[in-house]
């Protein structure tokens, strides 16, 4: 297999992608670089373009102004070069009904030379499926397990996942975690995937981006975005009727003496802002992804 | 005195406290190699193998290993495993020194906030301390 990957040696690799669906901008000018090996995670509200995203990942949809690139490839113009190195879980978990586990598992191995039949064995009593069991009648879990299975039997350099485990109890959940996991491990391989669950982001990602309403608000590694992002309390000289102004501030509340910012920047330049303005610190901690998450979104 | 085998570190990983995974990791393993349920010498689980039973991503694991090896808690031996260092060494007492400089600092704040004097901390200390050591003390496995 050729080792293609964009100019700029990442795997994935999109820029100034933007999306109409009828006239409603879905996507706009997304521009978004994923290196290879390790997991990143797309952090965003329903509605915010994670699914709208992934689609132009997969080639189902073509971008309308803007371009995507995939182990430096079209996915539009080289769908089966592209999507044979994919394992892909959709959100609704669209799985034909009509078949039976056994048989949906031999009908994907068609599409795969890459298949792993050893592997896929193992995935299948791991996750407990039943191989003579009806398609329609898997519960959610076990629907998500199969759709898993069904991605990662061919052991794809890329593996997308879009909201992987929502709606799924905690079992399944650290089923597929554990999986994100392993697949890294696994020699370098790369996780992409969507997600609202913030507690698992932080778990399992190491670069994130942030999308809303269409556009992305920032790209970091998880450790650079939880210690650039800190809140503190204030405490200042003389009383003010609003927040004195702060560099770096992305919120602030409070009043009086004493204001609290949530802020943005390295610890030892906000320190310093402080005492700049005077100010003496009587609190200072780390924020969760949760908190930042709601921060960048309602800035 | 020196254990083999890899230890079966009992790890709790909690997504939503303020601390970044990495420094839950760093906290939890500095404290059982402080109060020795960590003996010197043991070997603490490949990265990944940690990274799979805690379901986090080997790189948290990865910058972990690296800041307790700073930290002089543990060494990296030329078979690549990682191991809780001697304490004998400085750097390890240090350490311990260091956990409980944190904790008294802790402590003399609340008891300004309080408006309990350091006389009557030290007092308490040293009262406290003859009712511990009477109960037949040396154990340390609460969190």
């Amino acid at each position: 297999m050729t080792d293609t990957t964009s100019p700029t040696g990442c795997l994935i690799s999109i820029s100034g992608l933007s999306r109409r669906f009828d006239t409603r901008l879905v996507l706009q000018n997304i521009s978004l670089q994923v290196p290879r090996g390790g997991v990143f995670g797309l952090i965003g509200g329903n509605g915010a373009g994670k699914t709208t995203l992934i689609r132009h990942l997969l080639g189902m949809l073509k971008p309308q102004s803007g371009s995507v690139q995939v182990f430096g490839l079209d996915p539009v113009t080289c769908p089966v070069a592209v999507l044979g190195r994919i394992g892909y879980l959709s959100e609704d978990r669209d799985l034909p009904n009509w078949m039976r586990v056994r048989e949906l598992i031999g009908y994907t191995r068609a599409f795969y030379p890459a298949w792993d039949s050893g592997y896929a064995k193992q995935l299948l009593e791991a996750f407990q499926l039943d191989p003579q069991a009806g398609v329609k009648t898997l519960s959610r879990g076990q629907r998500a397990r199969m759709g898993l299975l069904l991605a990662l039997a061919h052991r794809p350099e890329l593996l997308i996942l879009d909201e992987p485990s929502s709606g799924l109890d905690p079992v399944v959940r650290r089923d597929i975690l554990g999986s994100i996991i392993r697949t890294i491990a696994d020699d370098g391989r790369t996780v992409f995937f969507s997600s609202h669950l913030l507690d698992e982001v932080e778990q399992v990602a190491d670069h994130v981006a942030i999308i809303h309403h269409g556009k992305i608000l920032l790209t970091s590694t998880i450790d650079q975005l939880r210690e650039t992002h800190r809140r503190m309390t204030l405490r200042f000289p003389h009383a003010a009727s609003v927040a004195p102004p702060l560099p770096g501030t992305l919120s602030a509340e409070g009043s009086q003496y004493e204001w609290t910012y949530i802020c943005h920047g390295e610890a030892d330049q906000l320190r310093q802002a402080a005492a700049t303005v005077g100010a003496r610190i009587l609190d200072e901690t780390l924020l969760t992804l949760d908190e930042i998450f709601v921060t960048r979104v309602l800035q | 005195m020196h254990p083999t085998g890899t230890a079966a570190v009992q790890l709790h990983i909690n997504a939503h406290d303020k601390l970044p995974i990495y420094l839950q990791v760093v906290n939890q393993i500095r404290y059982q190699v402080a109060c020795g349920r960590l003996q010197p010498g043991t070997e603490l689980p490949p990265i990944r193998v940690l990274a799979e039973k805690l379901i986090v991503n080997p790189n948290t694991i990865a910058r972990a290993y690296r800041e307790l090896e700073v930290l002089g808690l543990v060494e990296k031996r030329r078979t690549a495993g990682t191991y809780v260092a001697d304490p004998g060494s400085p750097l390890a007492r240090e350490e311990r020194l260091k956990i409980l400089a944190e904790r008294i600092d802790q402590l003399l704040a609340e008891s300004e906030l309080l408006g309990v004097s350091l006389a009557d901390v030290t007092q308490l200390l040293n009262q406290r301390y003859s009712v511990l050591t009477s109960q037949n003390s040396g154990d340390c496995s609460n969190d």
